[in-house]
């Protein structure tokens, strides 16, 4: 099973390796994580998108809560959430394409927000199976370039992760 | 308030610490503080010949004493050479504070002579590390790494100072106690669980306790024991538990495990309700979890660390908390009901379990002329009264140990079960005889294991520590040859120990005692001769011991806890 796990740290240098550190030394898998500062400048606050049992996913959370930098982890997944993934990807934009390429980007609320004769930069952001979705619906060949953040998450109404 | 160099914080905060013993060795980025070092008496330095050992010895003072131990190494190889100390200390749960050196912060990234990012090589072997790359951090930072270390489940915690650090001089504050928002250990375990686990140990018809290092580590011994006695139920302790309750009680069934006793072993299978406690159901403790599954009973785990709790096999009553306060609130709940568990069931269990233990499955056949190595192992429990710190390293001789020496007190039986580390033997018995100048101190080791940290024997000439080293030679590495024997069709590649020194030399060209015991009549003499006439010397036993003895019982790799080989099926 899919979960996203959101983890307050101490903002230290080293705290990421050490949470990234703990999946590869007990071979937990991590299919995205993105990390940043809050708005409290002392922590920064990780989302990790992992895979695994029950029993696995308590382990996790179990060692992560062990990691003396780690403040407060969350299974985002358990209840109600929302998770959004930014995208940037770079398509070849030449002859008809270029018309196909914007109204894709429309239907699918992206922007162009870099434009050149042979090229489009598109910007998306929705949940990572969207983008998928969007990556599925142009033509392979016309792909330059994709970049993603991988997922943040936020748990809905008052369900909220602070100190 | 006067200003100090950092090198002079390091020195003030570990006087602060009460520390008595550091263990290390000196290199270009330590300086300053061997410096500072230099210039007070009240902490003692123990110069060790390699940083393992010093890690090693700071380990053993630390678990035969429940003090923090403190080891101090230089940059780079001092660093890397302490990693296998660290990572022994980690595995088995052990509070160290480790202080090594860096090179100045300028140089950091650099490439720099004796450079080693020793934050990063350490990281997964540590409970927590620091890099101090400023002074005015120093002291709390050194305040929180003695915290980390020795609170909620113990371990060994790195403070690296760049040299400049050491150099910088600022205002020193040490504070009195520690808060940290992300680091809270629970203590109290939850009451409604307590109660549960009690309900579940007085319906139980066939229990038992199981116990591991968690309840040395946590000085919980005396409340486990008034426990057991009080509930009447059989008991086992691991490797790492080995002492935390009586182990000449009647209601102790020995060790469980790979090389545990029959009854410890179908006890543990057959019990209805077990009650775990400090223990992490290790794979070398019950084998295959799914095997050990397979026969369903309730589990009650008490540990301080919520994710030892159902690792290896699902737990149905999880109590976190420290050990001997979940103990005492469990003999709180049994008094205050006047409860106690089913006399009839527990009778009729007891009976069972007299059966598996009249099948005495220790007994072990003597060769003419020979020395068996669990002959010698009873005759330095007879000879030592049971009353030696006894430290052990890895392998055979490790196993004959604790299965022929009963320990009825806790903090007696320091060996590396986790990371089972060979080479821990002599330097664990380094500490404990710094610690404990009024004990015997036996370390039980092979010929094999005590090369590993053979140099040892200078600073233990260099401190006068009497340790008496019980040298089994097989002039095998037996548990390689066992399984060798067992596994791989006796085919014993590279477990052969060729081009032995003479131990009996090599102990006097180190300034010591030496003796070779090659006939089992002479066993009890030599051991005698060493522990009354040369009590306060050091002095290496050299048995030599029969080539082919096994360890017995044994359940193999990934079998159940009731697939045990005896001696007499072979």
């Amino acid at each position: 099973m899919r979960h996203i796990i959101s983890i307050l740290l101490e903002n230290e240098a080293g705290a990421l390796s050490r949470v990234a550190g703990l999946f590869s030394a007990r071979a937990y898998n991590i299919e995205t994580l993105t990390v940043a500062p809050t708005e409290d400048l002392s922590l920064s606050r990780l989302t990790i998108v992992t895979s695994g049992t029950d029993a696995v996913i308590e382990q996790i959370t179990k060692q992560l809560n062990k990691l003396i930098d780690v403040i407060k982890v969350v299974d985002l997944s358990e209840a109600a959430h929302i998770e959004r993934e930014l995208m940037l990807i770079k398509v070849r934009a030449t002859g008809k394409d270029r018309e196909e390429l914007k109204r894709l980007a429309d239907i699918f609320r992206g922007h162009i927000i870099d434009v050149t004769e042979s090229t489009y930069v598109i910007e998306l952001t929705a949940s990572g199976a969207k983008l998928d979705s969007f990556i599925q619906a142009i033509d392979a060949g016309l792909i330059l370039e994709t970049v993603r953040t991988g997922v943040s998450g936020i748990g809905r109404g008052e369900r909220i992760l602070k100190v | 308030m006067t200003m100090m160099t950092g090198a002079e914080i390091v020195i003030r905060c570990l006087q602060e610490e009460k520390v008595e013993y550091v263990f290390g060795y000196p290199g270009g980025s330590v300086l300053h503080i061997y410096d500072a070092l230099f210039k007070q008496d009240q902490i003692k330095h123990i110069l060790v010949r390699h940083e393992q050992a010093a890690v090693h010895a700071a380990d053993g003072l630390a678990r035969s004493s429940h003090k923090v131990g403190v080891a101090l190494v230089t940059s780079g190889p001092g660093a890397t050479n302490a990693v296998t100390g660290i990572a022994t200390a980690y595995m088995d749960s052990v509070p160290l504070v480790v202080i090594s050196g860096q090179v100045p912060n300028a140089y950091i990234g650099q490439d720099a002579f004796q450079e080693c990012d020793t934050v990063g090589i350490t990281r997964p072997c540590v409970k927590h590390n620091f890099l101090v790359n400023d002074v005015h951090k120093l002291a709390v930072t050194i305040k929180k790494a003695f915290f980390i270390a020795n609170s909620g489940r113990p371990g060994p915690v790195v403070v690296d100072i760049p040299k400049d650090v050491t150099a910088a001089k600022c205002k020193f504050e040490y504070p009195d106690t520690i808060q940290l928002r992300s680091y809270n250990p629970v203590i109290k375990g939850h009451l409604g669980q307590i109660k549960k686990a009690v309900h579940l140990l007085l319906e139980a018809k066939r229990p038992m306790i199981y116990t591991g290092g968690g309840v040395i580590l946590s000085n919980g011994a005396e409340q486990l024991t008034r426990l057991t006695r009080r509930l009447g139920f059989p008991i086992t302790n691991t490797l790492m538990g080995l002492g935390a309750y009586p182990g000449t009680d009647r209601q102790f069934l020995g060790m469980p495990g790979m090389h545990g006793t029959v009854e410890a072993n179908l006890a543990m299978q057959h019990c209805d309700v077990l009650l775990a406690i400090g223990a992490r159901f290790d794979d070398r403790v019950i084998g295959n979890p799914e095997n050990y599954a397979s026969i369903p009973r309730k589990i009650i785990h008490i540990d301080i660390d919520p994710s030892s709790i159902s690792k290896r096999v699902k737990v149905d009553v999880p109590i976190v908390g420290n050990v001997p306060d979940v103990l005492e609130e469990m003999l709180r709940l049994l008094d205050a009901g006047n409860v106690s568990p089913d006399a009839a069931a527990l009778a009729a269990w007891w009976k069972e379990i007299e059966e598996w233990r009249g099948k005495l499955c220790m007994k072990y056949r003597m060769k003419k002329g020979v020395i068996m190595p669990q002959y010698v192992m009873e005759k330095l429990y007879e000879v030592t009264g049971g009353n030696a710190i006894v430290t052990s390293d890895v392998g055979q001789h490790q196993m004959w140990a604790a299965q022929y020496y009963k320990f009825d007190e806790p903090r007696r039986w320091l060996n590396s079960g986790g990371l089972g580390t060979m080479g821990v033997g002599l330097p664990y018995a380094m500490g404990a005889a710094l610690q404990h100048p009024e004990m015997q101190i036996a370390c039980v080791t092979g010929e094999g294991s005590i090369q590993m940290c053979i140099q040892e024997l200078s600073t233990a000439k260099q401190f006068r520590l009497p340790i008496k080293i019980i040298n089994l030679n097989n002039r095998y590495l037996g548990m390689v040859r066992q399984w060798q024997e067992m596994f791989y069709g006796s085919r014993y590649s590279e477990s052969y120990m060729d081009s032995l020194p003479d131990f009996v030399k090599l102990a006097e060209a180190y300034g010591h005692v030496g003796i070779r015991v090659e006939r089992p009549e002479d066993v009890e003499a030599a051991l005698r001769k060493a522990f009354i006439d040369h009590k306060d010397d050091l002095v290496f036993i050299d048995f030599i011991t029969d080539q082919k003895a096994n360890v017995f019982p044994m359940v193999a790799a990934g079998k159940g806890l009731a697939d045990m080989i005896l001696t007499e099926d072979l």
